[in-house]
């Protein structure tokens, strides 16, 4: 009979664990989200990267060798945000009749991302590099970390800020938009693909099309924008 | 199925290659879903089967984000030397965003709507 050591260091070595981990943890995350009515701070992306990390940490597992399992789910985020162009096709009517509204908010949004995060860093005296790996965080991760390593930030950390962002945003986004009693739909979704990209997105969607479909296109928008206008904000300030 | 899976990714493959090749500031499944956008208009309507497809991938697309997240644990102390100005940084400016970009939407949407079948300028 083999040892459970042996079991353990084989099982670990083949994709089957990890990502047989990623889906068990999201299940739990999303039964804990229903079970408690919905209650925006049982997300089920932060739950399920609680149960991981702590999982991982428990049993002494790198990132690197949890991530050859999980590089499975991750790569159809990719094909998942090629397919956010089928949202958009079926409420483009919507999407062109308020394009002036939606490129307008965009910027302001843009602008107040990009200069709220290294203002309120600044004051409480984050270091260049910090300003600089937070500057791009409501965008997503790709273009974020190119944005980043261009300045002469950290492509790492802000990876890791972009997604604490996304969560950020799908937990604390639906709540205080019902609060400052924004109900349309187009805003709301705006808002969230905006702020927090692709995990505001997966928010959006679950509740409505239409939120999902003006989700998906600020989040596209939005890495344009930045992408364009931090590096020239960057230069005038800094 | 298998043909809408092969189109997705052939537009994600178009996207990258676009992208690397020109140099955009875009990540290349950004520029992927334009590329399937365009075909779609062509179109004319969405083949139930891609429709399909992408119904599927979309309902789990926050499971997607897991790996990613879990990502956090490599950086903990990157994390920790800045954490506070990081945590106030992102509450604030993330709230910041929402307000402030739902609040001109909503303003100018609605503004929009009451010219409906107006001409305006713009």
């Amino acid at each position: 009979m083999a040892d459970i050591t042996e079991v353990w260091v084989y099982l670990s070595a083949s994709p089957l664990l990890f990502l047989t981990l990623t889906l068990a943890a999201f299940q739990a995350g999303s039964w804990a989200y229903n079970r408690s009515g919905h209650k925006p701070f049982l997300n089920p992306v932060l739950t399920a990267v609680i149960l991981v990390v702590g999982l991982l940490t428990l049993s002494g597992t790198t990132y690197d060798t949890y991530f050859e399992g999980a590089q499975f789910v991750h790569f159809l985020l990719g094909p998942a945000t090629v397919a956010l162009a089928i949202p958009l096709y079926r409420q483009f009517d919507r999407v062109r009749r308020s394009a002036l509204a939606l490129i307008t908010s965009l910027i302001c949004g843009s602008l107040t991302a990009i200069g709220t995060a290294v203002g309120l860093g600044w004051l409480l005296g984050a270091s260049r590099e910090t300003l600089l790996s937070l500057a791009p965080k409501s965008v997503t991760a790709p273009v974020a970390m190119g944005i980043t390593e261009q300045l002469g930030g950290l492509p790492s950390l802000t990876a890791v800020l972009v997604i604490l962002t996304g969560i950020l945003g799908a937990v604390l986004g639906p709540p205080v938009l019902t609060l400052i009693g924004v109900k349309d739909w187009r805003a709301r979704g705006l808002a969230l693909g905006t702020a927090s990209h692709g995990i505001g997105t997966a928010r959006a969607l679950q509740v409505n099309e239409l939120a999902g479909a003006f989700s998906g296109l600020a989040m596209g928008l939005n890495a344009l924008a930045t992408a364009i206008l931090l590096p020239l904000l960057w230069r005038l300030f800094f | 199925m298998l043909s809408a899976l092969t189109l997705i990714l052939t537009c994600q493959l178009i996207g990258e290659l676009v992208t690397q090749f020109f140099g955009l500031p875009v990540p290349g499944p950004v520029a992927g879903m334009v590329v399937l956008f365009a075909l779609l208009v062509v179109k004319g309507s969405v083949p139930a089967d891609v429709g399909a497809v992408a119904d599927t991938l979309l309902k789990n697309l926050s499971l997607l984000f897991v790996p990613a997240g879990v990502g956090v644990m490599a950086h903990l102390g990157l994390l920790g030397q800045d954490w506070l100005p990081i945590s106030v940084a992102l509450i604030g400016s993330t709230l910041a965003t929402i307000v402030v970009t739902a609040l001109v939407m909503s303003r100018l949407a609605r503004a929009n709507n009451h010219d409906h079948g107006e001409p305006h300028n713009g």
